[in-house]
Order: structure tokens, then sequence, then C-alpha cells
């Protein structure tokens, strides 16, 4: 048994959910009970879809289990078919019912249903959400190819694109609730259009169980999202001699080398990768304004893919130093950790998210790219947070166009990151005026919600920070005991063993100075945290049990930034 | 498995004049199972955790229940039972007195566990009140350890509450069979609610009032024979089965909505305590007539308009009464989870004659009787509220019903501001939808209807 508060990824029927919920005419008939309905709302509500999920539950109950599951299960898949009349059903149990072991695959066979019937076995004990939606898409795949894999494994090679045609590729790997994918699409799209590629299908957001029969009619496939298509891109290369390209065009590096990737596979003059209209990041990071980007300390966490891509525009594209990266993506472990290496950090490899926050605590990065669990970590460590990745909440699906892919996604991610530092910066600048009638320390930062100012609110939000100084009196220390916040963010026992910010948590043994401890406020809020620990360790390792200003000058001098 | 029950009334009631007609269906449910119930009540009782002992669904489940209450460190979370449990490698009983311990060691504030049963838990026999007895054992008094099944396939959504409360029952301290009569007011209220329904008891000279659950676990009433319980929520079976067995009497009232669910629950109480009408009416009089004032203003925006209720909370018929006696609409459908017939008698009773019930109902078939009505406004989960959105149908989420205050005179004009919003919205959007997002679906992509 494994201790979990939030976890990043949901069970592998949920990933399964997200392929059928992404194609037009198929459904899946699940065999769970009806808590497991819960999972529409995913769809329904973060996504804002305006559609059913195209899932039958069978919501068997206790009073069913002596009795017949299985006909439940049966006559769930004749209503689904009557009623839906889907071109290709998925069949499978959730964790409750794999416990039954009704045998969905055998059951839904027996009917004889005249449309294509994929059983799906994902060990709900086992996998998860993204290993259940690379399975389903593939077993979808090869279900719906089968016939021509064999026609095609007896004709022999693959044959030359005639001459004067343009070439063709399909877009693998993006599904329902996943991050961006549907603006990536477009972007993509766009850019290989530019390219003078046709796309012949995406898959499988927006795809029919025909449009999967039509994979192979194409000259190469794009897996844009390895997690969701790797499995599947790798059986068209063998079985239809599909090359795939599979850069993730995710970054102005990226983007450059996925051009010239695509330009090679598709036989493509190179003069091409001009028509495309470039990203404004490699000027907008060399701006004088962004001086103060150099050297930002990153922690980066979320899936394999948008991790590694994240990494790379942070050193290349930006300038930032990366000081911690790490994935829930168990399957892309080892190139996260290839990467670590070179970068000179250690990869963290978790689902679990107090140690994901443990990690960030313990590095006080200035800013974290991660996912939404990162963001909330982030916030209650006073910490700027820009989002990178899935697991995605309603905020990940904008009304405007955001891709994460190609130039424009460059542009998008620019400003996305640098947005809560240069808000950071801001706060500092009127944290240098705060002397001035017009600023005080107890407005509430303009970055971290509404800004409504009233002392009250701060006291919720910011727990670390929680006190009014008059920068003209001399500040009593022992007013700094933070006040136990009350609903917003409750005392947090589960951060005690990572002692961050609050004084309270600092040893017994070490005290501050009324005059250094009123020193540490003149540092950046953003990067006091950071300050106050390495102060600490300082005077810890000497032996210093009062922290004076001159420890906390000693200590900078020490540590450097 | 789906019966395709004629939709016609069944008969079996004493007044066929007042009693509504119930139709009981078994088909596909789109209902919540009892752990969402982890989400209010980890609120409302302060000092308790809730360990679920289940799957990742489970886990993944209360986490989107739970929505944007990450911000704060919860009080809940799931031990996963995982391939090496149920193949017998490692031994569930140990592995979970593993996981408890190293829980109540990073919460020493922790004063009440709940191991909280799942459907896999369930399913593979998993005895969670052997291991709480032994835990309780183990941790009391610093923590006291009990435990229910929130599992989809005994429980829905609302039932939670019921099994958690129920399984507290046995630890309420027991009243002297001679202490004088007192009131206790069940099942989780906001405390807001509580505080005035606190002063409304006190006005009316009920002196011992207390509230079950309490905010904190070691703050439980005593229970006896001089106990009268007014039941708060109409989801508590069970727990009310077991406080009548250790002496508690039920005040039979319809369920505390609106101003006139609000007066009799009041009056039951009232008449229990021997109050008079004059006292009754002095001590209510001016939240009444407030009340009235606060609904009045919704009144007539509501009149008239069909309503249709998907099965959620068990709050279904008590609303359903509440807005068609004092909100003047008209009752489509109302779609129960279960029906409770004695806890619920009061607010069936009051229904317009005639009122269709149904029971457990087939979620597709719901669906189609739902479009072919096309009432005013539809109450249903939030699984289905965007798609019926998308069909031009205005709809109301039923989970802020259980999420937000709506008992009391205070809260009817909230209650009934929360039916007028839909109403409210469609009026002022003259902002239109593109043609590609009015057509159906099916027309959209071309392929055949899928929904």
């Amino acid at each position: 048994m494994q201790l979990t508060v939030w976890t990043y990824e949901g069970p592998p029927h949920v990933g399964a959910i997200r392929i059928a919920t992404a194609m037009t005419d198929v459904h899946y008939v699940l065999h769970a009970p009806q808590g497991d309905t819960y999972a529409d709302l995913l769809f329904t509500m973060i996504e804002r879809r305006d559609r059913r999920t195209p899932v039958t539950y069978t919501t068997f109950q206790a009073r069913d289990l002596g009795g017949d599951t299985a006909e439940i299960f049966q006559s769930a898949c004749r209503d689904a078919h009557q009623r839906f009349q889907p071109a290709a059903m998925l069949v499978g149990a959730s964790c409750t019912a794999e416990l039954l072991q009704d045998n969905p695959a055998g059951l839904a066979a027996a009917l004889n249903l005249p449309i294509p019937v994929v059983p799906l076995e994902l060990p709900s004990y086992q996998k998860k959400e993204n290993w259940g939606a690379s399975e389903t898409f593939y077993r979808l795949v090869r279900a719906l190819l089968a016939g021509r894999a064999t026609a095609h494994a007896t004709a022999g090679a693959r044959s030359e694109r005639a001459p004067g045609t343009r070439p063709s590729c399909n877009l693998l790997g993006p599904t329902a609730l996943g991050f961006r994918h549907r603006d990536d699409i477009t972007e993509v799209t766009r850019l290989l259009a530019a390219l003078g590629v046709d796309v012949n299908v995406v898959a499988p957001l927006g795809a029919s169980a025909a449009d999967l029969a039509r994979l192979p009619d194409a000259d190469f496939n794009i897996s844009l999202y390895p997690e969701i298509a790797d499995v599947t891109v790798r059986w068209l290369e063998r079985t239809f001699r599909q090359p795939t390209v599979r850069t993730v065009p995710i970054g102005v590096g990226a983007t450059t080398d996925f051009i010239a990737e695509v330009i090679r596979v598709a036989g493509l003059d190179p003069a091409v990768a001009e028509r495309v209209i470039p990203s404004r990041l490699p000027w907008y990071s060399r701006s004088v304004d962004s001086t103060y980007l150099t050297g930002k300390r990153v922690f980066i966490f979320g899936d394999a893919t948008h991790v590694l891509a994240a990494a790379r525009i942070a050193t290349e594209e930006m300038g930032f130093t990366v000081v911690g990266i790490g994935t829930y993506t168990r399957e892309f472990a080892r190139e996260v950790r290839e990467l670590a290496g070179k970068l000179g950090v250690e990869a963290l490899i978790s689902e679990d998210y107090l140690e994901v926050e443990a990690r960030i605590a313990e590095l006080q990065p200035e800013l974290v790219l991660g996912t939404q669990m990162e963001r909330h970590i982030a916030k209650r460590l006073r910490i700027g947070c820009a989002v990178i990745s899935a697991p995605v909440h309603v905020q990940d699906f904008p009304a405007r166009y955001a891709p994460q892919m190609g130039f424009e996604g460059a542009n998008v991610i620019f400003d996305t990151w640098i947005h809560p530092l240069m808000m950071g910066l801001e706060e500092h600048l009127i944290g240098m005026f705060r002397g001035d009638f017009e600023f005080s320390d107890s407005a509430t930062p303009s970055h971290l919600g509404a800004g409504h100012g009233s002392h009250q609110n701060h006291a919720a939000e910011q727990p670390g920070d929680a006190v009014v100084v008059p920068a003209a009196l001399p500040e009593p220390v022992a007013t700094t005991t933070a006040e136990p916040p009350a609903v917003a963010a409750e005392p947090s026992p589960f951060v005690q063993p990572v002692p961050v910010m609050p004084p309270a948590a600092t040893g017994a043994s070490i005290i501050w100075a009324a005059e250094a401890e009123q020193e540490l406020r003149k540092i950046p809020f953003f990067v006091r945290g950071k300050a106050r620990r390495n102060t600490e360790r300082f005077a810890t390792e000497r032996g210093v049990g009062l922290i004076t200003v001159d420890t906390l000058y000693d200590a900078k001098a020490h540590f450097g930034r | 498995m789906t019966v395709h029950a004629p939709i016609s009334p069944v008969a079996g009631c004493s007044d066929p004049v007042r009693e509504p007609a119930v139709v009981r269906q078994r088909g596909q449910h789109a209902v919540f199972c009892g752990l969402t119930g982890i989400i209010w009540m980890h609120r409302k009782i302060q000092d308790a955790f809730f360990l679920v002992v289940g799957s990742r669904t489970c886990a993944h489940l209360i986490q989107s229940a739970a929505g944007v209450m990450i911000f704060a460190e919860p009080r809940f979370a799931t031990a996963i039972i995982e391939e090496r449990d149920l193949a017998g490698i490692a031994d569930a009983h140990e592995e979970l007195d593993r996981v408890v311990g190293q829980l109540l060691s990073r919460r020493p504030d922790i004063r009440l566990l709940f191991l909280v049963g799942s459907c896999p838990s369930e399913v593979i026999k998993l005895d969670l009140s052997r291991a709480a007895q032994r835990l309780d054992k183990r941790f009391n008094p610093d923590c006291r350890v009990l435990s229910y099944s929130g599992s989809g396939i005994e429980t829905t959504f609302t039932q939670g509450e019921d099994a958690a409360l129920a399984a507290m029952v046995p630890s309420l301290p027991a009243k002297a069979a001679t202490s004088p009569a007192s009131l206790l007011i069940v099942g989780a209220l906001a405390d807001v609610v509580e505080d005035q329904f606190r002063r409304i008891f006190a006005d009316l000279g009920i002196g011992d009032v207390a509230f079950f659950p309490p905010r904190r676990s070691t703050e439980l009433p005593a229970i006896g024979p001089g106990t009268r319980m007014l039941l708060a929520q109409p989801f508590l079976a069970e727990t009310a089965r077991l406080l009548e067995a250790r002496g508690a009497e039920r005040l039979a009232a319809p369920f505390p909505l609106g101003v006139e669910g609000t007066s009799a629950w009041l009056g039951a109480a009232a008449a229990a305590f021997g109050i008079g009408q004059a006292a009754f009416d002095a001590a209510t009089a001016a939240p009444r007539e407030r009340a009235a004032r606060a609904m009045a203003r919704y009144r007539p925006e509501l009149a008239d308009k069909s309503i249709f209720f998907f099965p959620d909370s068990q709050l279904e018929a008590p609303l359903a009464r509440f807005l068609a006696n004092e909100a003047g609409m008209r009752i489509v459908e109302v779609g129960v989870p279960y029906l409770h017939r004695q806890h619920m008698a009061h607010d069936m009773g009051l229904l317009p004659a005639g009122t269709l019930i149904t029971e457990g109902a087939d979620v597709d078939q719901q669906i189609d009787r739902c479009r072919a009505a096309r009432p005013d406004l539809v109450v249903c989960g939030l699984g289905l509220a965007n798609p019926l959105e998308a069909e031009g149908l205005n709809t109301k989420w039923s989970i802020e019903l259980v999420f937000t205050p709506i008992q009391g005179y205070e809260q009817a004009g909230d209650l009934a501001e929360l039916f007028a919003r839909p109403f409210n919205r469609k009026q002022r959007l003259g902002v239109q939808l593109p043609a590609s997002a009015t057509a159906p679906a099916a027309a959209r992509t071309g392929g055949a209807p899928c929904n």
C-alpha cells in the first residue's frame, strides 16, 4: 500500500477514456461501479466539453456480486451499441471489476456485435493513466488496421511517393484532457503546411475509427506526445515501414530541429525551412530588460516530454540555471535521468507529491516550472510558478490560442514563464519603497491572488510573511510569529519535516537578533527564504548561536548569490 | 439489466390525493460514491482524518471532487492497494498498520482517524472494522480509530456521511436515564447555519442542544432516552436507526429548506419540548419575515418554470417541495438515488399531487425523458451539465447544493437564488454562440450520434 495525498495520474482506465473521448465515434463500455462515473466530469468540467463522455459504466452494486455481473456487462454492451451506434467499441474493467474477473473480452466477443470490439487489459493495481492511454491507442490502431497489416506484410516494401505529390504525415498522440493538445495540433499543422507537408490524420484527438484505418496512407508519422504515441509509432514503423519524426517541437531549438527532421524524413529542399515564421523568443531573451532572467534558479517537474523540453528552453533559451528536474512518468525516467546528469543535478522520479514539495522547499528555487500540483506547492512556499505539464486544471484550457509547440508555442512559453518573475520583480521594487506611506508590507502581492490588500487576507494566504512591520519603527522580533492561517491554508504538518519560511520553524538553538531579522526583510521576498536558510545553515555549521547582521553578510559572502 | 419500466405511477399509498407517483428503475447510474462525502466531512470535523483504503481510482476521485481545495493541506488521503497487496506478497493488514503509523506520525494533531472502505477493499473483503479495532487499541487515547464503507457498490454520494456518522454513534457517551430532555441535530451543517439554529433554539427556550457531527471529535454529545433528534439532512437512515436504538426519539418533520420546511422543522422541536404557538411565533417571526422577503425577490423569476431533477444527493425531494410550494415552480420529475419513505414522508406529502418521483433511474432513459420534456431548468451532476447546456437546456449543478449553506431561514433566499441564477445568466448573455458550436455534436463531426 502506498500513502497518497494527491496523485499526478489517474488509473489506467481514465487513460482509456481520454482516447475514447478524443475520438468521434468510439464508445467505451467499462465494467465499473457507479462511483467511477466521476471521470465524466474531468472532461465536461475541466475541458468544458459539450458532449457526454462516450462511456457506459455498468454500475454494478454489492447486491449484484452474488448474481450475474457478467450479464449486466453484456446487456450494457448491447444497449450501448444500440443507443450510440459507435463505429468501434472498447471494452474493459476498472479496478473493482478487475477483481471480479468477469472477462469483458470474452463476454463482448460472444455478443457478435457488427463492429470492431477491442478488449482492453489495463492492470489497475500496477499501471497508471498515461500507460492506459498509450495501451488503448495502440490496441485500437492495431485492431482497426488488422486487415491492412496482413496485406502489407505480403505486399513487401513501401512504395515511393509519386514525383510531384506533397508528402503527408500523421500527428499522433494528442488526446482529450491533454495539456494544450488542442492548440499544439493547430500550430504544428500550420508549420507543416508552411513546409509543404500535408497532415493525413491527427489521432486520437478528433479522429474517427475510419481515420485510424487510413494511417498507413501517410508517408511518415510524427510522435507529438511520446507518452501516448510511442508504442503505436513503433508498431507502425515495423508494420508499414513508416518512419517517425521524434523531435518534440517545444522551444525554439527543438522546433528548429523538428523542422530539420521533417525536411530530412520527407525528402524536402532544406530551403523550405525559411518559410516558417520565426519566434520572437531569441530576441526577447537578448533584449536588455531580460538581463534579470540570467541565472535564475529553476526547478522543473512534470511529464517527461514537457520536462525535457522545458529544461532545454530554460538553459539555452532563457539563460536560467536548472537546480532540479524530475518527472512522474516512470516510463521515461531514463531520459530524464540522462538529462539531469548532463545538467549536474539529481533527477527526482516520483509520484509522491510530498516528496516533490520537500525537494522544492530544500532547493528554494526562484521559479518552479511544474504542474498544477507544483503551482500549489510554490504558492505555499511563496515562489513564482508557471505550469508546463499535465495533470490539467480548468486554467489549462484557456479561451485564447496558447500552444506550447512550434515558434508560436515558444512565444507563449516566454510570456508565461517570465510573468511570475516579472511580478516578483515588481513586488521587490514596491518593497524597496515600503517606507513610503503609499506602500506597506501588508499589501497583498499583486501576483499572488486578487489584490484586496486587507491584512486579514494577507495573513490567510502567506503564513510565512504575515507580519506588518512598520519600517520606521524598531521591530520586536517576538511579534513575527505567523498566525495559523484560516481556511485557505491550514497549518501543514506534512511539510514540517522540512522547515522553510516561518521563523517559528527554526531550530531552537539559533536565534536571530532583531537587527538581523530586520536586515533579512530588506532582501526581496522571493529569495528571502533561501537567504534565511543559508544563513541558518552557515550559523549551524559554525556553531553560531545568535545570528547578527554580520552573520547574515558572512553567509552571503560564503554562499554567493 | 436495463428494465424499460413504464413511467406510470406505482400504487401503494394511503392517501392517493397527496401521494406522489413513485417509479423504480434499475439501470446505469451516474452518481458519485460515498467516498465523496469526505470532501465536506473533513472540513466539518476539524481534527478528523479520512484514510481511504482503495485504489488509484479512489484517490483520483476524491482529488477531482475536491478540486480547488488543493490549496489546503487535506485531512484525507488514500492508502493505495497495489499488486503486491492483492497477490498476497504483502499482508494487507500489516501494510495498513504501517501506513497509519506513517500518517499519524506526520499528523500528531489528528484525534479521530476514519479508515474508509472502498469498492476494491470490499470486494477483496479487507476487514477494516477489525483493523480499526486493532489500531484503536494502539493509538487510543491520542487518536481514536473508526471505520466505515464509502464504497460505490454499497453507497451513493451522501450516504458516505451517513456511514461515517453511524460509525461514530457507538462512541457517543450515554446520557443518564433521568436527565432532562435534550435536542440533537443530526447531519453536517455549515457552522454559520448551526449558529443560526442555536440562537433560534435558545430563543425558543430549548437550552440543551447539540449538533452531530461535532466540530471537534472530542466534543461528542451524550445520548439516551431523553434525546429528541431532528434530522438536518435527508440521507441519514443508518445513523438515525442506530441513534433510535440508543434511545433517541426522532422528531418527524420536513427538512429545513425554505421558509415552510424550516418552520415545520423547528415546529417539530417546539412541539416536542412543549413550547406554545405564541412563544414559537415570537422566536421565529423576525427571521421568517426576513426569509419571505428574501424569497420574494426570486419568486417572479422562478414561478411557473418547469424543473427536472436527476438523482444526486437525496436532497431532490425536499428541494422540489421548496421550489414547488415557495417558488411556484412546476416539477417535471424528481430523480432520487433511493427513497427512504419514512424520513422523506413529510416532504413527499407536501409535494404537489401526482409529482413523478423516480428512484435509481437509468441515466440514458432519464436523459431521453428530459429531452422530451424540455424543462426550463435541469438539476444534474457535473458530468451532464455542460452537455445539456450545449443542447440549449438551462442547468443547475446539483453538487453545489451539498457544498453551499442552504438550510434555515437566513439561507432561503440564497437557495432560491441558486435556481434563479441560470435564468438570470441566460437573460444577460446576448452574445451568440458561433454556428459550429450550436449544431448538434453528431452533425459537426459527421459521425453517428454519440451522446
